[in-house]
């Protein structure tokens, strides 16, 4: 008999959610064939089958919360067995049973703290709550820091509605998203680039770029070279605060937010400012496909010190991103519209791209900011700017 | 041949439970015993007997010390022959239920001796030297375990006496040795105490009852040495010797010094049991025990496929309910049900007076897995209906977890706790807290209040005392 162990969930990740089963208790399994996929802050990960063989039990069920080193399931050598010996039953704790009565201890911890039962997992016998697991209920919503108000009894679901529950990954986004307002200081300033130039460029050079690297020359290496140019003129963005502490950076590792089915996901472009052009268009394909199909790894989504996203895929004209915490910048691109500026005293058409940098402001000062955000417009509309290190 | 879905050999009380759950699942299925009656070491020689005896000796002892200050003046006189006549009754017919329980639940009672010859196979030996072979899709080893031996010390059943000898002794001993401190010593050396025997307890360990809790273990030697038994702690026995009417006994501290020699009428080795295994077969499918005679398992599986071990002749504690859960855990499991057996909860009762009982974890255990827990305790003395049946002596202890509450540990010396200790189990099967027993309605007056009010005491709200 081996055990299915839950594997390493990486660093700062230490639970993760059963989120589906692929084999039933009894069915024969190949080797390395996935057994379980499990739903972390970050990522999904796929346990697979160590070796040949039938799997004997399921101790963490569905929906079961899990950390590492917890034991899935249990599986043991040879085939034809589960069909002589029907595998045992699923001792697994079952979902908490809502009818259950609760405890004497555990309703007077409930009751007193105005808890509600159904958002408690329980971890006694089936499922009940045990005043160990009331009290930590109680513990886990007096720290949490702003007044999660005291959670309203579930509101009824009219026909017309549905109710699903959030995924781990979007319960963290929501979690996320709301600490950074929380703590940073946060605001945006705008500008615009005329990006004629860098289309110029592109539709001059991209048959023989591409055909030299494999590899489309879009916008996205031009954003994340002028962002690292920026990061090297004004530190500050770079840097992130540590307690009375400022940690300044000198690495540019930059986050470019992808949209997938699941939520938002964002990899990181590590040493940016070492990558060619060439390599960082690969990397952000590379990164964008393996989002989309969920097999990105913990360590792709770790350690950014900026981060990217570009509303304009969608159409958006101008937005206020939102920090990837604890970074203390985001630059936010948008669509391109071609739009009537004046240059050298003249009117022309130009095709224009709104820039946001949303910042902390208790560590980028407003003066910082705005060079930051026109060293990006600058390098945007004249790339030979990155060319010549200015 | 016979053909059965499971063949268990040995009708103690962890074979004939998981042959009662064979039946009431449908399976076929054979129990192997050679002895005249079913019920192994529990029903015969161990359990029920001593219970009777013990129960007996206490009425009489009551008589003679408690009745006067009652109001009842008697004069009690002993009649020993009836007594043992009254235990063998009881133990008669309680061997009947389990052949009833058997033909009830379809078990065909193979009687012999049984050893495995190879995968699936039973071969099975009369009395009168026939053998039978049968056939078994499972076979459930329930073959239990016999007394240990202590080198030096031959037991003769006539002036050395294993548990079995002490229990049918045909007159009261003027003085008797018991070796070995543990539940079976002090039960028996209780019974014969009672009736007036002189007993000088000798234990190798200095302390009584290994793996009770310390601080109930202190209170208990002390109750008994109050009723009259001498304890001989830290001292190893060399060597007995027996003569038609008494016996030598050689003993020397564990520490070094001299030796001496105690003599006495009787002397009783209750120093442990050992699994019994003699020709079962076990090569024949390769077995190994370990060198203590165990056999391992996992889950009930022994190493041969289609081969299950419960009970005392496996690991873990040798106590009867120990068996019968895992004969049940282990049919089910053969059955494709969740058979489990939670080896955290298996209570202990000492039938002394008072009684010990216990389940989870005692507070040395607590402390050296470094887990932070609170206690809360309440003698018996401030309890009315103990108070008002002047059986004061003893207190209930309860240990929980420090942050969440839950009970890790419930320890208890005193009168009838070994009838009280299952609402400790039941509150413990669903990880209750102490609140949960502490906010639960007891009846007045009982000796159960206690239990509330120790668990009252873990959060400091103790009531009654």
């Amino acid at each position: 008999m081996t055990d299915i162990m839950t594997p390493a969930l990486g660093e700062s990740v230490s639970e993760a959610t059963v989120a589906r089963w692929a084999k039933k208790v009894g069915d024969a399994v190949k080797k390395d064939e996935v057994l379980v996929e499990l739903d972390t802050d970050k990522v999904s990960l796929e346990v697979a089958a160590p070796s040949d063989g039938v799997l004997d039990s399921i101790d963490a069920a569905e929906g079961a919360t899990i950390t590492p080193g917890t034991v899935l399931g249990r599986m043991s050598a040879g085939e034809g067995k589960a069909a002589a010996t029907p595998a045992p039953k699923v001792a697994a704790p079952a979902a908490p049973v809502a009818d259950l009565p609760l405890s004497p201890a555990a309703n007077r911890v409930v009751t007193e703290g105005g808890l509600d039962p159904a958002a408690i997992a329980g971890t006694g016998k089936d499922g009940r709550i045990t005043k160990g697991d009331a009290l930590a209920a109680l513990e886990t919503r007096s720290a949490a820091p702003a007044p999660a108000a005291a959670p309203a009894a579930r509101r009824p679901v009219h026909e017309l509605e549905e109710r699903v529950r959030m995924t781990r990954l979007r319960q963290t986004i929501a979690r996320r998203l709301k600490e950074a307002q929380n703590s940073a200081a946060m605001l945006t300033t705008f500008n615009e680039a005329d990006m004629s130039g860098i289309m110029a460029l592109r539709n001059e050079f991209k048959d023989v770029f591409e055909k030299k690297h494999g590899v489309k020359l879009g916008f996205m290496s031009f954003f994340v070279k002028a962002c690292v140019n920026a990061l090297k003129a004004v530190p500050d963005v770079n840097a992130e605060i540590d307690g009375t502490d400022l940690i300044y950076k000198n690495h540019y590792d930059i986050g470019v937010a992808v949209g997938t089915e699941k939520g938002l996901v964002v990899p990181v472009v590590r040493n940016a400012d070492q990558l060619s052009m060439a390599e960082i268009e690969k990397t952000i394909g590379d990164l964008g496909k393996r989002a989309r199909d969920g097999a990105l790894a913990l360590e792709d989504l770790q350690g950014g010190t900026f981060t990217i996203t570009n509303g304009g895929i969608y159409g958006s004209m101008m937005s206020t991103p939102i920090l990837n915490a604890p970074q203390s910048g985001i630059l936010g691109m948008h669509a391109i519209k071609e739009r009537a500026v004046v240059v050298d005293g003249k009117i022309e058409i130009r095709p224009i791209m709104y820039l946001a940098l949303s910042y902390d402001h208790r560590v980028v000062d407003g003066q910082g900011a705005v060079t930051f955000l026109v060293k990006v417009k600058e390098a945007i509309e004249d790339p030979t700017r990155l060319l010549l290190d200015l | 041949m016979a053909q059965y879905d499971v063949v268990i050999i040995g009708a103690g009380p962890g074979g004939y439970n998981a042959a009662i759950r064979a039946g009431q699942l449908g399976m076929s299925v054979a129990i192997i015993e050679g002895a005249p009656t079913l019920g192994g070491t529990c029903l015969n020689v161990g359990c029920m007997p001593s219970k009777a005896l013990l129960h007996a000796s206490e009425m009489f002892e009551q008589a003679n010390k408690e009745f006067a200050h009652l109001g009842i003046e008697v004069s009690p006189r002993l009649n020993l022959k009836q007594m043992l006549a009254q235990k063998a009754e009881s133990v008669t017919a309680l061997t009947k239920g389990v052949e009833f329980l058997m033909k009830k639940n379809k078990v065909d009672w193979i009687k012999g001796w049984g050893s495995i010859t190879g995968p699936g196979k039973v071969a099975v030996k009369g009395a009168d030297g026939a053998v039978q072979t049968l056939e078994a899709k499972n076979i459930v080893i329930a073959t239990g375990s016999e007394p240990a031996a202590l080198p030096g010390v031959t037991v003769d059943n006539k002036r050395i006496l294993d548990s079995t000898g002490a229990l049918s002794l045909p007159e009261v001993p003027g003085s008797m040795i018991v070796i070995g401190a543990g539940i079976i010593g002090l039960e028996l050396g209780s019974v014969w105490r009672r009736l007036g025997a002189q007993v000088t307890v000798v234990e190798f360990l200095d302390r009584i009852t290994p793996g009770m809790d310390e601080e109930v273990a202190k209170t208990f030697q002390r109750s008994l040495t109050k009723q009259g038994m001498t304890f001989k702690l830290g001292s190893k026995v060399t060597g007995a010797k027996a003569t038609a009417k008494s016996v030598e006994v050689t003993v020397e501290p564990v520490k070094g010094g001299s030796a001496e020699t105690l003599k006495a009428d009787y002397v009783l080795l209750a120093i442990g049991r050992r699994p019994y295994t003699t020709g079962l077969g076990l090569e024949s499918v390769g077995i190994v025990p370990d060198k203590r005679g165990v056999i391992a398992n996992d889950h009930g599986k022994t190493s041969a496929p289609g081969v299950w071990v419960i009970g005392d002749v496996t690991t873990g504690v040798m106590l009867a309910h120990k068996a019968e859960e895992e004969g049940v855990a282990v049919i089910e499991l053969i059955a494709g049900k969740a058979g489990h057996v939670n080896y955290g909860l298996i209570p202990s009762v000492v039938y002394t007076s008072p009684e010990v009982a216990w389940v989870g974890k005692t507070e040395e255990e607590l402390k050296a897995a470094g887990i932070v827990y609170k206690s809360g305790k309440f003698p018996f003395s401030a309890n009315s209906r103990a108070k008002i049946n002047h059986e004061t002596e003893g207190f209930v202890k309860v240990l929980a977890d420090a942050k969440t509450d839950r009970i890790l540990g419930v320890h208890m010396i005193g009168p009838q706790v070994g009838e009280m200790v299952g609402e400790y189990c039941v509150a413990m099967e669903f990880s209750a807290a102490s609140e949960d027993v502490a906010r639960t309605c007891h009846p007045h007056p009982t000796r159960s209040e206690a239990l509330r009010q120790a668990a009252m005491g873990v959060e400091g709200w103790t009531m009654q005392a």
